[in-house]
């Protein structure tokens, strides 16, 4: 992608309002981006370096496969294990899950596939007549894809094809996250890719009832400082709203296909959140026509609990009560190539985007990535 | 994840296959040098091996037959060798058609024949049907090299000071082929760069003289693990301006839907230059002389530093670190 002036410019004119808006509050403010694809790209881009000391991007829990529990992993190994083909988006692979991972049980032989699309997981299954369970991890953004997958499934009778799902929803988890006294934040970037699907005003009850700033935002550098300044204007007018920062893809109501398409295929039931717990309605079910497709009760699966890794923080990192850098095992004993939780593993795991564009020690100083110069041209002499 | 067991993710080029290799296989076999292209056997003689399993065995702009003569062709010129013979070993499974053997070996003929390499030996192996992916070629190859040992480039001879160089845009070869693998729509129109670099980089040899320190073609792992390859050997921090970069955009696209990072992204017919900064706009001249450099831009330079890395100026002005890649590329789930 070649950034053009125009876009460069206007990158430059957001930097320096959020200069003076962050001036005008005078405190810290605390901006929590809450979807892994901003991780990712503040990470690539850089973004930190562009603001003002007192403003602090956190990491929230929107990476599919961090909030996906150890326990929930498991069963797709064992299913792989007793011989149904598991296949898998591709990140999944390498989390860790006791004493085992997706990856490692593919290593020894089990059956387990990457797909790029639950689409892809039907044809494997109708093509080769193997039985064939697909993981459906995701939030929003993914869970209308698997639906269509469903009734597909459904109306060809396809007996060899199911589903463990595994959806996971956003707005609860961030009710949850604002009734968390740990957790204190000013204001969410709310997911751009979710928000296409469930619309804006999935976010009103947070900004009206629980009085936080919601701005949904996309993933252009300039989407994500036009989301951070429109967080600190609400915060500098003691504003809580929904705002859209992204209006060329999330209108108000979202995708009513996808959403009704959903509404058909699954009930909302709670769920198990890695470092979250349990949040109510916060999980997807199939509903009862469908339940024949879930690979949980087709093959008797039984729920299980498996203890975090010894030292892994991935909890307190979804949650933004801490840094990945500040977690004791960061860039030691957890690397992208070792990682013991998986916000180290997704590419959009914070801890992941952290250790590949900004741990330390960066040039022209030991103590991890400097500021880019306020005023005037950007300069990397520090 | 259990460690006793090879998993994919060692086959990746990056991190875990660098630490496999040195404990388990280039050590124990005291590899003289592990870490460059084409290793010198005796001061005449430049010496390389490489395996091709990629699969599908035919995608846009090649096939694995091309593909084994101009790896290992690509690999002896890095360091500096007027390739002269290879040696083309076969490992068919049970059940490959004949038409697709012959099809590859002609793809072979013909690459060789561009190449001015003689195919002087080989070897032909079948096993059984599902244990292999149809076909499996290894190629090895010697070359004359075109300077004394001492002036031959080398990861290792990267300095402060240094321009680096690239002959084109990242990540074609692997988008294309995971593209055709899997029947991604959106990425169909990205064509291989599977292409032969050695009268580019003989060129760049004779023109530039001991001001040309490496070459370094960035394969599997892409320019990220190339650039930090060099950066390791060389003990240099490597910096890239990514407005520089030449880019094809149908592969950012592909890269951007995937949650790949195209500097992590296998190339065939790239080449990484790194030379004298004084010799910067004679090297850029004579790179896009060639067929294969039309594209060519000086992108980044070679500085002092205690911590060998890679790091990237955004557009934007801010800096981040380019990382060597750990393992498999994973395709992202949203």
């Amino acid at each position: 992608m070649r950034l053009t002036k125009s876009r460069l410019a206007l990158i430059k004119q957001l930097a320096a309002d959020i200069d003076s808006a962050a001036q005008r509050i005078g405190r810290p403010v605390r901006v929590m981006e809450v979807c892994g694809t901003h991780a990712h790209a503040v990470g690539r881009f850089g973004l930190r370096q562009l603001l003002p000391e007192s403003v602090e991007l956190i990491s929230g829990p929107g990476c599919p496969v961090c909030v996906t529990t150890a326990g929930q992993i498991a069963l797709g190994i064992e299913l792989a294990c007793r011989g149904v083909t598991v296949a898998t988006f591709g990140d999944m692979l390498p989390v860790p899950a006791g004493d085992s991972s997706l990856a490692a049980a593919r290593a020894s032989g089990a059956p387990i596939q990457v797909v790029y699309s639950p689409q892809q997981a039907l044809e494997l299954a109708e093509q080769t007549g193997r039985e064939v369970a697909f993981l459906a991890v995701g939030f929003e953004t993914t869970a209308p894809a698997v639906a269509a997958v469903v009734a597909q499934a459904a109306e060809r009778r396809v007996r060899s094809f199911s589903v463990l799902p595994l959806h996971k929803l956003i707005p609860p988890a961030l009710r949850a996250l604002v009734a968390d006294a740990e957790v204190a934040v000013d204001g969410f970037l709310c997911p751009g890719h979710v928000s296409v699907i469930i619309g804006s005003n999935a976010y009103r009850p947070l900004a009206e009832e629980l009085g936080m700033p919601c701005v949904v935002t996309g993933f252009e550098p300039e989407d994500i400082l036009l989301g951070v300044k429109m967080v600190l204007g609400q915060v500098a007018e003691r504003r809580a709203e929904v705002e859209n920062a992204y209006p060329r893809a999330v209108r108000p109501e979202g995708n009513p296909t996808a959403r009704a398409l959903m509404e058909r295929t699954f009930s909302t039931v709670s769920a198990e959140w890695r470092g979250l717990g349990t949040i109510p309605d916060s999980g997807l079910a199939l509903r009862r026509e469908f339940q024949w497709l879930d690979a949980a009760s087709r093959y008797e699966l039984e729920a299980r609990e498996l203890p975090e890794p010894p030292g892994c923080r991935c909890g307190d990192v979804l949650r933004g009560v801490l840094r990945p850098a500040q977690c004791p095992l960061f860039a030691t004993a957890c690397t992208p190539a070792r990682p013991v939780g998986p916000c180290m593993v997704s590419s959009e795991g914070a801890c992941a985007a952290a250790y590949k564009y900004e741990r330390s020690p960066m040039p022209g100083g030991s103590g991890g990535i400097g500021r880019v110069q306020r005023g005037g041209e950007p300069s990397h002499d520090q | 994840m259990t460690s006793d067991v090879i998993t994919l993710a060692h086959g990746g080029g990056g991190k875990l296959m660098a630490e496999l290799l040195a404990e388990h296989v280039t050590g124990p076999l005291a590899v003289a040098e592990p870490g460059e292209d084409a290793a010198l056997a005796g001061d005449d003689v430049l010496f390389t091996t490489d395996s091709f399993v990629v699969k599908p065995l035919f995608f846009p702009g090649g096939d694995i037959g091309e593909l084994a003569i101009y790896g290992t062709v690509n690999d002896l010129a890095m360091r500096g060798g007027r390739p002269v013979a290879v040696t083309v070993g076969f490992i068919v499974e049970e059940g490959l058609p004949l038409e697709t053997l012959g099809r590859v070996v002609s793809s072979m003929a013909g690459a060789a024949a561009r190449c001015g390499v003689r195919i002087v030996g080989g070897d032909f192996k079948v096993v059984e049907a599902g244990r292999g992916d149809g076909l499996y070629v290894n190629t090895a190859g010697i070359a004359r090299p075109l300077a004394s040992p001492d002036r031959l480039p080398a990861v290792g001879r990267a300095k402060p000071g240094d321009a680096v160089l690239i002959n084109g845009p990242v990540g074609e070869h692997g988008v294309a082929v995971l593209a055709a693998r899997e029947r991604l729509g959106f990425a169909a129109q990205v064509v291989s760069d599977c292409a032969p670099l050695h009268e580019l980089a003989a060129a760049l040899l004779e023109g530039l003289g001991p001001a040309l320190h490496c070459l370094h073609d960035p394969t599997r792992g892409g320019l990220a693990a190339a650039l930090n390859e060099v950066a390791q050997a060389s003990g240099v921090q490597i910096t890239v301006d990514e407005a520089a970069l030449p880019f094809n955009e149908a592969v950012l696209a592909a890269c951007e839907l995937l949650g790949f990072d195209p500097l992590q992204v296998a190339n065939e017919g790239k080449m990484v230059a790194v030379v004298d900064g004084e010799a910067a706009e004679a090297a850029l001249e004579i790179m896009r002389a060639n067929p294969h450099g039309a594209d060519s831009a000086v992108i980044g330079e070679v500085r002092m530093s205690e911590t060998p890395q890679v790091c990237l100026t955004t557009q934007l002005g801010t800096k981040r670190i380019v990382d060597m890649p750990s393992g498999e590329l994973l395709p992202r789930i949203c």
